[in-house]
Order: structure tokens, then sequence, then C-alpha cells
């Protein structure tokens, strides 16, 4: 009922949770089958679908707060890598006396920097509830804090956007040190098993897959049913005009707040669905380029549509992945074509397509 | 010494000891909005000077003036926009106004309409007046907010009075410019505010329009009061109210058009010396 009344009118919603059952259901019987069979799907396919995945539910969070709320962030990817570190770190415990120097309790890099105990912050992410929680609380209280900071002094427009740049370069520049305690530049990995299933086999690939096409679907639904409440049209509001919105009465500054939060607690849940099957997290997905190529994703599929997100994510990816194989030295450029020909042509993305049919036939 | 005996005064109550905001409004004295001796200056420009302006409950007043006379930051000042350098503000007879914020101060029952014409574009008209309407606004329960009969019939009703119910559906962007400053009025009705404060509707208005909207805020006054910052010299005297006349952030003269239009000290601010 609730789902129904959801996506009443989302056409395009509708298609996308549709496929997305679909896909998830082909996938691991595709994988199923005899490897010399046409129709076989290899399981760096399957991990390669899932991280897609993982990127679409990123970009459905910084959609839901650049086109509902006007919020241009350029910093998401760093809720994205707080999340991963968090599942890193349970993945990191797991290995146990596995790990090349053998200690049970620190893991390798603490050994190899000569540490003799497991620093405070380290303590509770032997359990997966623990370490589940902080996928969601340690992106949430930054973004908490800094939205507090930011959205209580005015701070809008491009200066927010640098400032979300800036937050995610510092956060870069401060875990790439060692003494930060999270692995320095190599970040976390040589990760063993999740749960106490091996992530070498194809069983655990297939579920972390499904894992992330259930994230995505309740990540989606979520932020449609969001949209759809009063609340989504007081974003909306607020993206426009502002000012408005607080002379009628609205605390403008707890809106954004609370949807900033949540938007990066998504996130958090995509990174922490990325790392298992990427197999490493390192200072680099802080990187501000990170951040900046999601907001293209997001607009190549069109914005405020937040199927046109997913659309996006999973559709550039896809050429990043073909032409960094075929020609390496030409995808920047590939990507920055595409985005200033989807902004020139196509201002509403790709998902503007359809409607445009839709309104024209209507 | 007499600073201490300030203390002893039995008919002063401490600065810090007067509250916030008293629940309930107190009209019990028939004036909606005090302001006295109100000043402020932007670097050293008095754009109000010494004001002092009253609004009976339920009487609809004009505002006129030169350009620079203060009439907007005089707005400001009522919403809480801006805070005056000296004096008081007060709202019905226990609310301060200057200690209260914007939200807070919208809440309380003061509505703004803007000189420019603000509407959510990208919302159906309908969904302009939901949000406008008054209620909790906090976050949570604006999440699980769900329109009640009485308040669809409340929307229905402004929109009946505003003259828009055929157009409820449509995006708010796509209305003209007179339907949208009627919108914005509707906005504001749905606060159900005690004062209006209605900046220049009629500018940008075909006559047609702008007959329209007299009758709009005639019919608005009794119930609400409404006080209307306006150029347009035959809007004002069709509106056919108490006139206010500012100049460089103080009343000039009060009373009727005809009064105020008699008035040698109005004729000379406005042909000149």
């Amino acid at each position: 009922m609730f789902l129904l009344r959801t996506l009443k009118g989302d056409h395009g919603g509708k298609v996308f949770l549709l496929t997305l059952l679909a896909v998830m259901i082909a996938v691991p019987v595709l994988n199923g089958l005899p490897a010399d069979n046409p129709l076989y799907l290899s399981t760096y396919t399957v991990t390669l679908l899932g991280k897609y995945l993982t990127y679409a539910l990123l970009a459905v969070a910084v959609d839901l707060v650049w086109g509902y709320l006007g919020i241009l962030s350029l910093g998401h990817s760093a809720f994205f890598a707080l999340g991963g570190y968090a599942m890193g770190m349970y993945l990191m415990r797991q290995i146990g006396e596995r790990g090349v120097y053998g200690n049970p309790l620190l893991p390798d890099f603490m050994v190899f920097l000569n540490w003799q105990e497991l620093p405070w912050f380290w303590h509770g992410f032997d359990q997966f509830w623990f370490a589940a929680l902080m996928v969601f609380l340690a992106p949430g209280i930054l973004a908490f804090v800094f939205g507090w900071l930011a959205f209580r002094s005015r701070v809008t427009g491009v200066y927010l956007s640098i400032i979300t740049q800036a937050l995610t370069y510092a956060l870069m520049l401060a875990f790439f040190r060692n003494e930060m305690g999270f692995g320095g530049n190599n970040g976390l990995t040589d990760f063993k098993d999740i749960l106490g299933f091996s992530l070498q086999s194809d069983s655990t690939r297939i579920g972390l897959f499904l894992a992330s096409g259930i994230a995505l679907a309740l990540g989606y639904i979520s932020c449609r049913a969001l949209v759809k409440s009063r609340l989504g049209r007081v974003a909306v509001a607020i993206r426009d005009t502002e000012d408005r919105t607080r002379f009628i009465g609205y605390k403008v500054e707890h809106v954004k707040l609370a949807i900033f939060t949540f938007s990066a607690m998504l996130a958090g849940v995509a990174g922490a669905l990325y790392v298992p099957q990427v197999g490493i997290i390192n200072p680099g997905e802080f990187q501000p380029l990170n951040s900046i190529e999601v907001v293209i994703w997001v607009a190549i599929g069109g914005r405020a549509t937040l199927y046109g997100a997913v659309l996006g994510a999973i559709g550039v990816n896809y050429a990043k992945t073909w032409f960094t194989a075929a020609f390496p030295e030409v995808w920047l450029f590939a990507l920055g074509g595409l985005f200033v020909l989807v902004t020139l042509l196509l201002p509403r993305g790709i998902a503007g397509l359809w409607r445009r049919r839709q309104e024209s036939a209507a | 010494m007499s600073a201490v005996q300030e203390f002893f005064r039995r008919d002063r109550v401490f600065d810090f000891m007067v509250p916030k905001v008293v629940d309930g409004l107190d009209l019990s004295h028939g004036t909606v909005l005090y302001m006295e001796d109100v000043s402020v200056a932007f670097d050293g420009f008095k754009a109000i000077n010494n004001l002092n302006f009253y609004v009976n409950a339920g009487e609809l007043r004009c505002l006129i003036g030169p350009n620079g006379a203060g009439k907007t930051t005089m707005m400001d000042i009522i919403t809480g926009k801006t805070r005056p350098d000296t004096g008081t503000c007060w709202f019905g007879s226990r609310m301060n106004l200057l200690q209260m914020s914007e939200p807070e101060i919208a809440q309380a029952g003061i509505g703004r309409k803007f000189q420019k014409p603000t509407v959510f574009e990208y919302h159906s008209v309908y969904e302009n007046l939901e949000l406008a309407m008054a209620g909790p606004k906090g976050v949570w329960r604006t999440l699980r907010a769900r329109l009640s009969a009485p308040e669809r019939e409340r929307i229905d009703e402004v929109l009946n009075l505003i003259g828009l119910s055929d157009e409820a559906q449509r995006i708010a962007g796509a209305l003209s410019h007179g339907q949208k400053q009627w919108l914005e009025i509707g906005m504001l009705l749905m606060q159900n505010p005690l004062l209006l404060l209605v900046d220049e509707p009629a500018a940008g208005m075909t006559h047609q329009e702008m007959d329209r909207t007299v009758e709009l805020l005639t019919s608005l006054a009794g119930e609400h009061s409404v006080v209307v910052v306006e150029h347009d010299m035959d809007f004002v005297r069709a509106l056919n109210s108490r006139v206010t006349v500012l100049h460089q952030g103080s009343v000039l003269a009060e009373g009727s058009m005809d009064q105020v239009q008699g008035d040698p000290k109005v004729v000379e601010v406005y042909l000149g010396e």
C-alpha cells in the first residue's frame, strides 16, 4: 500500500524499480549457468554491476539535495568514503590472525608502524552491528555538524559548494596521514570475509550485488516518499525562493539540515556496500574530483527526477569502464564533452527527453 | 546615584524580565501594531527617524510617500528582517517584535506580501496555498502532514476569494502577473494573519485587475488589519481608507485621502519647493 501510494504518478520510478527487480533475478540465474554458455555472466561482471548500483545510490543521494533542495554538494563522496571506511574497519578486524604479520588484534599496517595497541576508535568494529551503525552515524554526524554551521550562517549557492569541496579535500589530506590510524595512503585492503562468508566466493559476491540492489531500491523509495511529502514540497520551495519560505514560517535551516543529513547517510550506505565489492578503500575516494563526477552523473541523467540520477550513474560508469579499457587517455575529454553537450542540448538530462515526449503527448 | 535609583522604581520591570512571547495576542486595546520612537540608520543615513505608527484592529491603512521615505524599511522592521537602533515595536500589547525571529513573527500572525510577486513557481496554485497554511511547521510534522477535510475546505475558500478556483492545478509560474499577486495575497490569508502587510499590490496590473484587487483588499479589512504600500494614487483613492504619508523616515501627515492631499506639507514634498 505504502509502496503504491509513494509511486503513484512516478512512471519513471516504476519502470526503474521493475527493471531493477528483473536484473536482480536475472543476474544470479545467468551467473549460475555453465561457463561455456553464451549467456553466462562472469562473477567479475556481477561485481562490476554491484559497484554501479552503489554509485547509483550515491547519485540518488546527491540528486535529493541538489535537485530538490538546491544545495549543490561537491563533497558527497566524503560521506560515501566515510561509510566505506566504517565498513573497511569491520572487514579489517575480521582478518584477525590471517594477516601477513599474524597479529590477532592489530591490522597489518599498525604492526608495520610499530603500534602496540589498538587506537580507541577501532574498538567495537569487530562487531558487525556496531560497524553498520557507524556506516550511518559517521557520515550523518559529519553532515549534521557541517550543515548546522553552514546553514545557520546562511551560506548558500556557490560558496556552499566550495566549502563542501574543501571539506572533502581536507578529509583526504587527513586520511593520507599515517598517524590518523586509517592506513595512510594505502588505506584498508586485503579483506578476507564478511559475516563469516569469504569475499572471494561467487555466492558472497552475488549476495553483495543483491544487497546493493535492495539498498538502491529502498533508498529510491524513501527519497521518493520524502519528495512526495509536504516536506518535499517545502524543500522545492526553499530551492526556488528561500526567503519566501522563511517568511511563511518554515525553519529553512532545520529542513535543509534534516534532508542533508539523510542524504549523507544514504551516501554512507552506498560507500559501505561499495568497499567489500572493490576490496579496498583509500583516501583517493575523498578526491574532490570524485564528488564532481557524481554531480555530472546526475546532470546527465536529469536532475530532480531521482530515476534520472540512477540512469546517469549507471550509463556514465558503463561508458567509463568501456572507455578506460579502449581509449584510456580520451575518457576525461569524453566526460567533459558529454557534460557540455547535455547542458547545452538537454538541460533536463536524459530523463528530460522522456518527460518531454510525455508532455507533448498529453 | 540616579542609576541606582532606577533599580528601586516600583513601576519598572527589568528589560530581561519582560517576557519574550506571551501566549495569545492581546488586542483588548483595539490596536494591532505599535511602533514608537523607532529609528534605524544605514551607514549614517537615517532610513527611519523617530517614527510613531499605530494600526487599529480591522483597519485598512494606506502608506504612501516618495522613494526613499522608508516604507520598505518599516516593513522590514515589522517582519523582523531589520532591527531598529532605537525604539519599540509591539504586536498587540504583549508581543515584543524586536525579540522575535522572522519565522516566529510570521507564525504569530503578521503576513507580508513583497513588492515583486514571489510565489513558488514550480508548485501548483493549490500547493502554494497548502504550503502557506497556518499550522505546525516543524520538520517531522511536515514530513507526516496530510491534508484534513477542514484544511481542504479552507484552501477552496481562499481559492474562491482570490478568484483562482479554475487555476488550482496550474503551475504558479504560468500565471499572469496579476494572478500571481492575488495568489500571494491568498498565501498570506492561509496563515490566518491578523496583520497583512501588502507592498505595491497594483504594480504592473491592468485596470480590470486593479479593480478586482481593490475589491479583494477592502473585503479583507474588518477581519484582518491591512497595511497597503502603494505609489498609484488612483488605486489609493479607490481603496478609500486612512492614509499615512511617510517622508524621510517619519510620519508627515495622516488622515483621509482628501485631507492628506490638501495638506501643504504633503504638497511640498511631492511637488518640491
